[in-house]
């Protein structure tokens, strides 16, 4: 089986979620994105272990996928709950409106 | 070919159409579920790419907890519908960065992996994954198992309603008036109308 094609979908899948955080104002749209290119990259890690470690016990990549799918399940709660807090208190959750901190 | 890539094309196409599905779509609800399809269409790929166990996570973990979260996000945030609503003004940079990096990108990988091949894919066995977790990767595992539950009780503190010094519910934390914020007068100037003045600043400055 080539390799191309699995590398080449999560490059595409990558370049996607870049697009999806910079277009849309949606908090949660833009947090979507970033789901997307989390997966990308988990899709790289097992094309890559069946490169390199085609029937050895060494299982790096298997271990890191699974664990960006952990970190993934974090990231999402403690961010839609900070997109919550921010529903709260601005009635409104386009990134655009928050602008507290900027320069 | 081989009928493994054969396999694998389909489902890639699904995936990436899910994909841009979700990036472009008008509707909150029909972009969630796309990204749900995206993440289905990961884990085929995982089966494709004979990482069973991965597969099986990413069903349970993404598409079966993330995707339902994110569809409670967007039904308790109350987000406007429409094209215009969802995106902002940066279309064109979005398409321009994504597009270049897209580019740049693929060129590298063809050019470095082109020609590779596997000859025969396999994946390891839930048993070597299970004891590769419990012996070597013990450490990050147990770590992972605090940060989750980190995530969870900030998560928790963050989402809940605000109390006040004495530990009691606020009288009025937020006056929420409906879907559209910016709206002039109508309900809300009605509402500021009948709410006494007091207990709005007591509530608001927080």
């Amino acid at each position: 089986m080539s390799l191309v094609g699995p590398l080449l979908l999560a490059t595409f899948l990558f370049c996607v979620g870049i697009y999806g955080v910079i277009a849309r104002r949606n908090a949660v749209l833009v947090l979507i994105s970033v789901e997307l290119m989390l997966n990308a990259v988990n899709i790289n890690l097992v094309a890559f272990q069946n490169l390199l470690f085609p029937d050895e016990l060494a299982v790096s990549g298997l271990m890191f996928a699974l664990f960006i799918i952990g970190v993934a399940a974090a990231e999402v709660g403690v961010g839609l709950a900070i997109v919550f807090n921010m529903f709260r208190n601005r009635a409104s959750v386009n990134v655009d409106d928050v602008d507290l901190m900027r320069w | 070919m081989t009928g493994l890539d054969v396999v694998f094309v389909l489902v890639a196409l699904f995936t990436a159409g899910a994909a841009v599905l979700t990036v472009t779509s008008k509707n909150l609800v029909h972009a969630a579920l796309s990204l749900a399809a995206t993440l289905a269409g990961t884990a085929g790929v995982f089966l494709v790419l004979h990482a069973d166990f991965l597969a099986l996570v990413q069903l349970v973990v993404n598409v079966g907890a993330v995707a339902v979260l994110f569809l409670f996000g967007l039904m308790l945030t109350r987000a406007p519908i429409g094209r215009e609503a969802l995106d902002s003004q940066n279309r064109g940079l979005g398409l321009a960065v994504a597009g270049g990096l897209f580019v740049l990108l693929s060129g590298l990988i063809i050019a470095a992996f082109g020609t590779t091949t596997v000859e025969q894919v396999t994946g390891a066995s839930i048993e070597v994954i299970g004891i590769a977790i419990f012996a070597d990767w013990v450490l990050p595992f147990e770590l992972l198992s605090m940060l989750l539950l980190a995530a969870l009780i900030g998560a928790i503190m963050l989402a809940r309603r605000e109390t006040g010094e004495s530990g009691e519910e606020a009288m009025v934390t937020r006056i929420d008036v409906g879907d559209t914020p910016t709206t002039e007068g109508g309900v809300r100037a009605e509402l500021e109308n009948t709410t006494p003045a007091g207990q709005l600043g007591a509530g608001g400055d927080r």
